[in-house]
């Protein structure tokens, strides 16, 4: 019955903080006209995901957060210093990562978060989810790019969004 | 402190502006173009809330949010048409 | 105080977004093209928008929260777009290789 009217208990919390946020307010009115929103799209739309994610370890969850944040920043200033380099001196090329998270939602997030971070983009995936393809501005050791996304990135992607 | 910074931040977004048109109108391929509009999109954001702190009003927030969004779209759609030569499945 | 702080979350967002175009600029192929825009103009626009957030909190007697939904939607569809674009580049085989300024 609680999962008939709250098929996406997440989405239903989003929602009601996105809605409060993009009207500046936490007056009683928008509350309650946030929790009907909330509580109606996810039950409207429910038949489009079909598939149900949970989050475990909130803990995890929150300090991959920081690292990445911390990583965007740090990323932007080595990726500002590149391109304000000679572009001549820069070895870009594409490295294959075989992926560990087998979960669509992992994948995504792991895609997501390798484009924000260090001088990588990720430029597709192949059709089995088995393998993702980056693009590299610079490349010293690939293996060391594959080791480092994969220790800091792919492991509390795996840890925090498992299917349930 | 504003009265200096505000200034100096138009000159640079103008700066942007003007090359990635540049790269607009060069090409030399079709999703150089797509990444130049994009690029375009951000820029306009950042200039329209720029524009909203120099005159002082919160009005200029909600075009922005709707070139958030619009920008977003039509970059998926014209990837979606290089893609499948159809934006709708 | 906070004028301060807004002035220099402004000049650092400025600079982010032209280097950002500068990258789409100068680079020589696509692929190295796409890391410009999709990271510098992205932290730069975020940054703009986070100092209109202190600014108009701090002006007002409300707080303002809605430009930290623009900075989050940016920081979500960013790569999105990013990934559809290499995706369409490699679907017509652009060259990584040769330089095409």
């Amino acid at each position: 019955m609680l999962n008939r009217m709250f098929p996406h208990p997440i989405l239903t919390i989003v929602l009601l903080i996105v809605w409060l946020f993009l009207n500046n307010t936490i007056a009683a009115g928008h509350v309650v006209l946030g929790l009907i929103l909330a509580i109606l799209i996810p039950w409207l739309t429910s038949a489009y995901w079909p598939e149900h994610n949970c989050v475990k370890k909130p803990f995890t969850l929150f300090k991959f957060l920081l690292i990445v944040v911390w990583d965007i920043i740090i990323a932007n200033l080595k990726v500002a210093v590149l391109i304000l380099g000679k572009s001549n001196n820069l070895k870009p090329g594409f490295i294959t990562i075989e992926l560990d998270v087998k979960t669509p939602l992992g994948i995504s997030v792991l895609a997501n978060v390798i484009s924000l971070t260090p001088g990588t983009v990720s430029c597709d995936l192949s059709m089995d989810r088995q393998f993702l393809l980056i693009h590299a501005l610079h490349i010293d050791d690939a293996q060391q790019i594959i080791d480092e996304i994969k220790q800091r990135y792919e492991k509390p992607i795996i840890e925090v969004f498992t299917a349930c | 402190m504003l009265e200096i910074a505000i200034p100096i931040a138009f000159i640079f977004i103008a700066i942007a502006f003007i090359l990635s048109s540049i790269r607009l109108i060069k090409g030399p391929s079709v999703p150089d173009r797509i990444l130049a509009l994009d690029t375009l999109y951000i820029n306009s954001i950042a200039l329209l809330i720029l524009l909203g702190i120099h005159l002082g009003s919160a009005l200029y927030f909600e075009s922005a949010l709707l070139i958030a969004l619009m920008g977003f779209v039509s970059t998926i759609a014209f990837s979606k048409y290089l893609l499948r030569g159809d934006i709708v499945e | 105080m906070f004028e301060s702080i807004v002035a220099i979350l402004i000049v650092v967002g400025a600079t982010f977004t032209l280097i950002g175009s500068i990258g789409l600029y100068k680079l020589p192929n696509f692929y190295m093209r796409l890391h410009g825009p999709t990271k510098a103009s992205t932290l730069g626009v975020g940054s703009i928008l986070i100092a209109s957030a202190v600014y108009f909190s701090f002006n007002t007697d409300a707080v303002s929260t809605h430009e930290i939904l623009i900075t989050a939607f940016l920081f979500i569809t960013a790569p999105v777009s990013a990934h559809l674009m290499a995706k369409a580049a490699l679907h017509i085989k652009i060259k990584d290789n040769d330089s095409t300024n």
